[in-house]
């Protein structure tokens, strides 16, 4: 774990939304700007981000990642952090935006430059930001599943777990697994999906046997995985994202309609 | 014994998958290597940086191939030993093949060798009268069984102990049938009791090597048994294969290779015998070979220096890889149908067989990373993955629908209005959807590979670009 850094005043952020948070689970990326500005800082969306291009760069496209890394470049330029809801998305831009830009005289130092200010949010929330309290509180006992690309490209792994310790009324459950991979994947899930299956049935598996109700992460991916895979066995486990339970974000959750969560929770 | 080409990954994946003595192998395996690697690694606070050093020795070597290969030849001929070159599997079988004849050689037995997989000299030996005998226990078994070996260090792994009694009972015809084959020590005794006479009979023994030391001209293996010891020394002729990136400058730094070798593959803090073989039997020895041969085996490899793929050939073959990887984990090796399964399989098996071949396997990885995390010389396995998805999308190789699906995908994510137009719409629909399902849709044309085995979670309605434009309005707009 880093050392808190101290916390630069008002600092401009640029929000990453994440393609999934935005077409999914806009909740979470109120919830990630809930966090942001209540950690003092000023908070910004800018409209011409669509996509990292991290679909197209683990599926051998590099011409049109690149392509999409350059928008991604422009359009975050001018804040002072850029941060994603996403262990993933932040780690496409962290890890491999200056590597697909490798040689390239012009935009290796603009990738450079943005990955160097890139964060996952729960970690620059607790490593950049300092944040000590969090607004959230929820009833339940939760598994917190560690997305790899959040623990192993990001280092996100000790962050989440202390800034969810304060939520009033949460207990938090550690999976004998928690380093294992769900078999999301990105495309892996629709390409193999019998493989993908193996790995998040083990996963909703140990998630159940943990007694948590809810399974919390910090990437869409694996939780729209972990909790499409819950539902279809008929286990009533909640999946929400990190960032919704910190900022104690009202919403049903993935996979629930309102009523339905209402009255789980009732 | 299923179909064993990497054309065929899928169909054995699944095969795999449905095959409950296979689960509970897998199952029983993967803990216990993970846990003892854990704890090796936690009883040595220098572990990580021994890694560095060992990612660097090998790296340098990989710099540097051509000298430490030469020097290792001069060093091996002036203790009395002959190199051989291989181009490929067929100069390396030739080679092996007349070593053995000019002794008239009639048995040979064999150390465990992934070198002598990918040549596959087994068959090789047998169809030209010579019959090879496995002596490592893992590979012994699955020779009996006809089968490749389903990973690097634990060839076996994926057979339980029923299965072994039973090959034994099949091929020892000396086996009364009433004697107990039902726990390990009698199937250890049982094998032992086997292979015993077949080292004092072989002619020729064939080893692999861990590493090559250029200073000295040793071939250095290590292992658990004793039975390469006895492979090397029992007959007259030694004859060590593998492959040109063993070579290592020092026995300094092999020991520095073999502080991380084990550690990282079983959990050991060094395998159980580590012998170093230098040259034949010398005058007044009392016992070793007559005759020391190492064949080098190219086979590709040279070719991946200077390429995206060199990391590659820093490869130590420990396996840690294939123990963390969670695909492996839930199909076994054989579903690769290569002779390196696994996360270095997916890498190392299309330099050698072609991507056409094996194009699969740099795809069926989720890029968790675990591979990489636990590599000891850090192999970037993930990224080198991706360089052989790069060059398989470069060549048309990937299926013509799954290109167009990224090209038209990342055309509209170029273009803001009508990525977050097109966002809204896929959002309003699939929640319209989601909404006779409780939120959750069972069924999706489209998302068959998903929804086959999982609901999809339908979205909350509204994408958040818009909702945010909404609630925000009051707010300086970027």
């Amino acid at each position: 774990m880093l050392p808190a850094m101290t916390p630069p005043a008002n600092p401009s952020v640029g929000l990453f939304v994440t393609c999934l948070v935005d077409l999914f689970r806009p909740s979470v990326g109120f919830a990630a700007a809930k966090l942001l500005e209540a950690a003092g800082c000023r908070v910004a969306v800018p409209r011409a981000q669509t996509c990292c291009g991290q679909p197209a760069y683990n599926s051998g496209d590099k011409l049109d990642a690149k392509r999409l890394a350059r928008r991604t470049i422009a359009a975050f330029r001018r804040f002072d952090y850029v941060v994603a809801p996403s262990g993933s998305c932040a780690g496409m831009i962290k890890a491999h935006y200056p590597e697909a830009f490798a040689g390239d005289a012009k935009w290796l130092p603009r990738a450079e430059a943005l990955a160097a200010k890139t964060h996952e949010l729960v970690s620059f929330l607790h490593d950049v930001m300092g944040v000590k309290a969090v607004p959230g509180k929820f009833e339940g006992i939760a598994a917190y599943h560690d997305s790899c690309s959040s623990l192993r490209e990001m280092g996100v792994r000790a962050q989440p777990r202390a800034l969810l310790a304060k939520v009033p009324g949460l207990a938090l459950r550690e999976l004998p697994g928690s380093e294992v991979c769900c078999g999301f994947g990105g495309t892996f899930c629709v390409k193999y999906p019998e493989i993908s299956n193996h790995m998040v049935a083990d996963k909703c598996r140990e998630i159940a046997e943990s007694g948590a109700d809810t399974v919390l992460s910090g990437d869409m991916g694996c939780l729209m995985n972990i909790a499409g895979k819950l539902s279809r066995d008929g286990r009533e486990i909640r999946a929400y994202h990190v960032a919704e339970v910190l900022a104690g974000v009202d919403a049903a959750p993935l996979g629930r309609l309102r009523a339905e969560a209402e009255e789980a929770t009732a | 014994m299923n179909a064993f080409s990497p054309r065929d990954f899928k169909a054995n994946a699944l095969r795999a998958l449905a095959d409950p003595d296979l689960q509970r192998a897998l199952g029983n395996m993967r803990q216990g290597f993970i846990e003892r690697r854990r704890s090796a690694a936690a009883r040595l606070p220098e572990f990580d940086a021994l890694r560095d050093k060992a990612r660097d020795i090998k790296q340098h070597v990989i710099g540097h191939l051509d000298l430490y290969l030469e020097a290792f030849e001069k060093s091996v001929v002036a203790n009395g030993g002959t190199v051989h070159w291989a181009k490929d599997g067929t100069q390396a079988r030739d080679i092996i093949l007349n070593i053995c004849r000019l002794v008239g050689a009639e048995t040979v037995t064999k150390g465990k060798s992934m070198v002598g997989e990918e040549i596959a000299i087994n068959p090789f030996l047998e169809a030209n009268g010579i019959r090879p005998v496995e002596t490592d226990l893992g590979e012994y078994i699955i020779q009996l069984r006809d089968e490749p070996p389903s990973h690097i260090i634990a060839p076996a792994i994926h057979v339980n102990k029923e299965q072994i009694a039973d090959a034994f009972r099949k091929h020892h015809r000396d086996l009364a049938p009433e004697r107990p084959l039902t726990d390990r020590g009698a199937l250890l005794s049982e094998a032992r009791r086997a292979l015993r006479e077949r080292f004092l009979a072989a002619d020729v023994g064939i080893t692999g090597a861990n590493f090559l030391v250029a200073e000295t001209g040793s071939t250095i293996i290590v292992t658990n048994e004793g039975n390469g010891d006895l492979t090397q020394t029992l007959p007259r002729i030694h004859i060590v294969i593998a492959g040109i990136e063993k070579v290592v400058p020092t026995l300094d730094d092999a020991m520095a290779l073999v502080r991380v070798l084990a550690r990282s593959a079983t959990g050991q803090d060094m395998s159980v015998y580590t012998t170093i073989s230098t040259g034949g039997k010398r005058e007044g020895d009392l016992d070793g070979p007559e005759q020391f041969h190492v064949v080098l085996l190219d086979n590709g490899r040279s070719a991946l220096i200077g390429s995206e793929f060199q990391e590659v050939l820093r490869c130590i073959r420990c396996g840690a890889c294939l123990n963390h990887c969670p695909v492996y984990g839930s199909v076994g090796g054989h579903a690769y149908g290569s002779v390196y399964p696994g996360p270095i399989g997916k890498v190392l098996t299309p330099a050698l067989v072609g991507l056409g071949e094996a194009r699969d396997l740099p795809n069926a990885s989720t890029f968790c990373g675990r591979c990489e995390e636990v590599c000891p010389v850090r192999i970037p396995l993930p990224k080198l993955m991706r360089y052989w998805r790069e060059r398989e999308y470069t060549q048309k190789l990937s299926p013509p629908r799954t290109r167009w699906a990224i090209r038209l995908w990342a055309f509209g994510a170029r273009l803001p209005a009508l990525y977050h137009f097109g966002a809204r719409l896929a959002a309003f629909w699939l929640y319209r959807r989601g909404k006779k399902g409780g939120g959750r849709i069972a069924s999706l044309r489209l998302g068959e590979g998903w929804t086959r085995f999982r609901d999809f979670p339908a979205p909350q309605g509204k994408t958040f670009q818009s909702q945010w434009r909404g609630a925000r309005r009051h707010r300086a707009a970027p």
